[in-house]
């Protein structure tokens, strides 16, 4: 046998015995971005099967073409004396390959463009929104329920079927929110307010993490999003404020510092927490709590949303 | 100022750091025992550590930037073991932070970039019938530069702390308040020394193929990596002020304490990430295009056709590097810049596939009908078009913005850029060495053993990188140093760590190959080993120091090709030699960027005492320069018949 074909063969083998391994073992519950849990994730896996086809079709007729023309072309002991002919090029074919992108890329850009703004706004949902507020600090996600006056750690409980708007700031490094079931994520920034709409269809607990790199203990800066019924939900916050304890002004500088956190819940929180992201670092938060005249301001920027 | 010795000057109490300690004094060691014993020093000096010339500069270039990759890729397969299994404690957090760090900065600043640089100096003068690059003194000290830098990189991890931040360095995490020590001003400073060499070499080049072209040589009768490197040039010169100045501000701030990037004194330490970016982006183009340079030389070559459309590739790499300066927002599109500007980011970034795509089209077409041979450089050029086209596509995925919201620094990620960076500059480079290889040494590189090494490193490329893809999907981030069991991701990272290992085993062969070669290679006796289509071809291998001993003229594309068909000679060819005017070796570069070395040294500990003593010693070497005239030489008619007839040309 021809060493080409032999080794054609000897790739495909290998290709397929990859591809058995890769889907040995696996349910598509364990691809969180390929099975979403609610409208935004939705949304997204959409785009992401939509532009996968697409690229599909060009993967599948460009190998076909690479395929052929490497095998149909090599050089054979036949062929010794062929002289390939002198094209230059052709204006035509040229015109073809770059229309074809072009159809693609616009084919591309038009949901692209309408999830983008779309995605911008409130998810619909037969419930009315509702806000919490996110900070991340060195290697933990602090929630605060404005509504309610209560505070979370580590994990954040939001009621089902209900667009929840987290706005999210940062003391320290940047991080980034993501909890891939319920949708994409949004970098978290000292000096700065974020805003992500995300929504759960279904009560459940849901995996999110950091996903930009924020030092040491990154890797175990991760949180569970819990999703109630909207019954259960209201149960719960009624009794964090009852059994929950308050959270002090040094206990919320102390959660600020750098280290890894319990999960926690508090029935209240300081009036600091709220600039604390604004501030953007634990020097500076101190420093503006011991000149208490003047007022608090950091450096805020919304971008246009 | 004052010399405070930090705490760890010597970093300490990590085993795998002692080997290397005992790794790197031995290599010293015995480095210096065999130029000892076998009298080379001078050798050394006068051959090589003050040589202008463009072959041997880039020779240089290309064994420190394989050097390089072998570092980084130890870094690699570091990070794969460790992320193999689930909970493995090979390396600690902080630990695989600065290996990740280490890995992508080197791969980036110091393999790629360098070795890109080496195949452009090394073919570059010879297949535009040059004699030299533009300003070759200039070219010495952008080496010397850019191994001043790679060297004060490469020694954080021993002395005093390498840095941790990732390759794209974010603020505020690099910033003094959360990274205090020298491990970020290691980053800092050796970028800026090293960048400001490639700055210069974009200068050098761009000049040299505007204006040192042979007669006949217009712009659309170049050859394609020549054309490549002129858009490379172009890029690296507006592209690479925009990292000096970032890198600046940075290294101000976290030295005398401004506020650039600080929230607290007014700063934003977005700012880093947009500059970052500005010059990052165009950075990955600066890497990647040479390479689609060489693959354009290498399959029109061994298809035995002239390249399909060339007017359309220069044009579409024209429309490429433009519109690389317009889509740095990609990398940051969930930094809530708004999704009127996320929407152009994403539209500009899909916009480039275009062009690329014309150019995948235009490569498949000067294969087909040709008479295609599967010589090792050729291998390589004809495995990059599949993994180029699942990265470039991948890269179109990511660029529709809301969905990289769920792909942004995921798995997804890590694939898809190893997929262009490896499949299409690592490809591009070692294609290019294995073609000009004897053209540089005068012997070819064993074929079989080459094709063992491409097979090993691409089928373990794929089986180390394809499942990562999904891996992403799963939630997994770039960046993580370990992972809890039970989600699924393991059988994916264990694969990808076996294609780890097989790439190793890839590059393992392609240096026993070079060390094999070296006695059994076969010997270029022509000059012309492949039956190439370009000038270089056209001179005896290795090229005399003087490249051509007439300059040639040119009057079409792949001139040499055309020249040989025509089996007359020209009238030029028939002219009478001349004196060669050529430059003087100097030292100055080399001990220049030893004072560079020094500064940069220094001004990572803050002792701005040894500082500035650098930087004067720079300042001197500068002046010495500029009184400096009398600094060419001729080569004669009668040494360059000698050489010529040594080399079997009359
Ligand atoms: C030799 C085979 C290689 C292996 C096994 C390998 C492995 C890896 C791994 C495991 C990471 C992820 C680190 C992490 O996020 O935890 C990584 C990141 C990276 N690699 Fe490679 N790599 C290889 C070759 C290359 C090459 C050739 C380049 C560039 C030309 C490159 C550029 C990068 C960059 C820029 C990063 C990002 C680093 C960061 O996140 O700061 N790699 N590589
Ligand atoms: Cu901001
Ligand atoms: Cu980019």
């Amino acid at each position: 046998m021809e060493p080409f074909r032999k080794r054609l063969r000897q790739w495909l083998t290998l290709i397929g015995l990859s591809a058995v391994l890769l889907l040995a073992g696996c349910s598509r519950e364990q691809y969180v971005v390929l099975d979403p849990k609610g409208p935004v994730a939705k949304q997204q896996y959409d785009l992401i099967v939509w532009s996968f086809g697409l690229m599909l079709i060009i993967v599948l007729a460009v190998f076909g073409i690479f395929a052929y023309v490497i095998i149909k072309y090599r050089a054979k002991p036949e062929n010794k004396g062929y002289e390939p002919p002198d094209q230059e090029g052709s204006k035509l074919l040229e015109m073809i390959w770059t229309l074809i992108p072009v159809a693609v890329v616009i084919a591309l850009a038009i949901p692209t463009v309408k999830a983008t703004y779309g995605l911008e706004k409130q998810p619909s949902s037969d419930r009315p929104p509702m806000t919490i507020k996110v900070t991340s600090a060195d290697w933990k996600w602090i929630f605060r329920y404005p509504k309610e006056g209560i505070e979370t750690v580590n994990y954040v409980t939001i009621p089902a079927d209900t667009p929840v708007q987290f706005e999210m700031d940062a003391v320290g490094p940047m991080n980034s929110f993501w909890v891939p079931s319920l949708g994409g994520q949004e970098y978290t920034m000292p000096g700065m307010v974020m805003h992500l709409w995300l929504q759960a269809d279904h009560p459940g607990v849901y995996q999110g993490r950091s996903a930009n790199f924020s030092g040491k203990y990154f890797t175990h800066m991760t949180f569970d999003v819990v999703a109630k019924s909207p019954a259960d939900y209201d149960k719960w916050v009624q009794q964090v404020k009852k059994t929950a304890p308050k959270q002090t002004e040094a206990q919320y500088l102390k959660l600020l510092e750098r280290g890894l956190a319990k999960k926690m819940t508090f029935s209240s929180y300081p009036k600091i927490a709220d600039q604390a992201g604004l501030i953007g670092d634990v020097k500076g938060i101190k420093n503006q709590m011991n000149r208490p005249k003047e007022p608090v301001t950091g450096t805020m920027h919304h971008h246009a949303h | 100022m004052g010399f405070h010795l930090p705490k760890n000057f010597f970093v300490t109490g990590e085993p795998m750091i002692y080997v290397a300690d005992v790794l790197s004094v031995l290599t010293i060691a015995g480095i210096v025992f065999v130029l000892t014993y076998y009298k080379k020093w001078k050798w050394l000096w006068d051959e090589w550590l003050t040589t202008v010339d463009h072959k041997k500069i880039g020779i240089m270039y290309l064994i420190s930037s394989l050097l390089m990759l072998f570092r980084g890729g130890i870094d690699g397969l570091l990070m794969r073991t460790q992320l193999a299994l689930p909970n493995l404690h090979i390396l600690d957090a902080e630990h695989y932070n600065q290996i990740f760090t280490a890995h992508g900065t080197i791969m980036i600043f110091f393999m790629a970039m360098p070795f890109i640089f080496g195949l452009m100096n090394v073919a570059v003068p010879l297949q535009i019938g040059a004699r030299d690059v533009a300003f070759p003194y200039l070219n010495a000290v952008s080496f010397w530069l850019f191994f001043a830098g790679c060297m004060l990189f490469n020694i954080a991890f021993m002395i005093g702390g390498a840095p941790d931040a990732g390759w794209t360095n974010y603020t505020p995490l690099a910033g003094s308040d959360l990274a205090p020590g020298p491990g970020i001003n290691y980053y800092l400073l050796s970028l800026q020394i090293s960048g400001i060499g490639s700055l210069m070499t974009g200068i050098n080049f761009l000049v040299t193929i505007l204006k040192m072209r042979a007669p006949g040589m217009t712009l659309m009768r170049m050859p394609m990596f020549t054309w490549s490197v002129l858009i490379t040039s172009i890029i690296i010169i507006f592209a690479f002020p925009v990292l000096t100045v970032a890198l600046a501000l940075l290294t101000i701030d976290r030295l005398f304490g401004s506020h650039f990037f600080t929230i607290a004194g007014g700063g934003e330490p977005m700012m880093w990430a947009n500059l970052f970016w500005i010059w990052g982006h165009p950075e990955v183009y600066i890497v990647v295009l040479p390479a689609f340079g060489i693959f354009s030389e290498v399959i029109s070559t061994f298809a035995r056709k002239r390249l399909f459309g060339y007017g359309a590739m220069v044009y579409s790499m024209v429309v490429i590097s433009a519109v690389s300066f317009l889509t740095w927002v990609h990398h940051f599109f969930t930094m809530g810049a708004g999704p009127a500007v996320n929407s152009f980011f994403s539209i500009s970034t899909m916009a480039i596939a275009i062009p690329t795509g014309v150019k995948v089209f235009n490569w498949l077409f000067t294969l087909y009908k040709g008479r295609i041979e599967f010589t090792t450089p050729m291998l390589w050029a004809v495995g990059f078009i599949p993994t180029f086209l699942i990265g470039g596509l991948t890269g179109v995925m990511l660029a529709v913005a809301p969905a990289d919201y769920q792909y942004h620094n995921s798995y997804f990620l890590i694939s898809h850029f190893h997929y262009v960076l490896v499949g299409g500059t690592v490809f591009g480079c070692l294609a290019g060495l294995y073609y000009w290889w004897p053209k540089m040494f005068g012997f070819k590189l064993d074929e079989r053993q080459g094709k063992w090494a491409f097979w090993l490193f691409n089928i373990g490329f794929n089986v180390c990188f394809f499942p990562q893809y999904f891996v992403g999907l799963m939630g997994m981030t770039r960046r993580m140093y370990t992972y809890p069991e039970g989600l699924g991701w393991t059988p994916y990272n264990f694969i990808s760590t076996v294609g780890a290992y097989m790439m190793g085993v890839g590059f393992l062969i392609m240096v026993y190959n070079i060390l094999y070669s070296v006695r059994h290679g076969e010997r270029d006796l022509t000059g012309d080993i492949w039956n190439g289509r370009t000038l270089e071809w056209s001179i005896s291998s290795p090229a005399p120091h003087y490249n051509f001993a007439r300059i040639p003229e040119v009057d079409d594309l792949d001139a040499w090709w055309h020249m040989k068909q025509r089996k007359r000679k020209q009238p030029w060819e028939l002219r009478p030699l001349k004196p060669i005017h050529m430059p003087n070796n100097s030292g100055r570069p080399f001990i220049m960027s030893i004072w560079f070395f020094i500064a940069g040294f220094g001004l990572v500990f803050e002792w701005y005492w040894m500082g500035i003593i650098g930087l004067l010693g720079v300042l001197y070497c500068m002046l010495k320069r500029s009184f400096e005239y009398d600094d060419h030489h001729y080569i004669q008619v009668d040494e360059i018949e000698r050489t010529e007839s040594a080399a079997g040309r009359a």
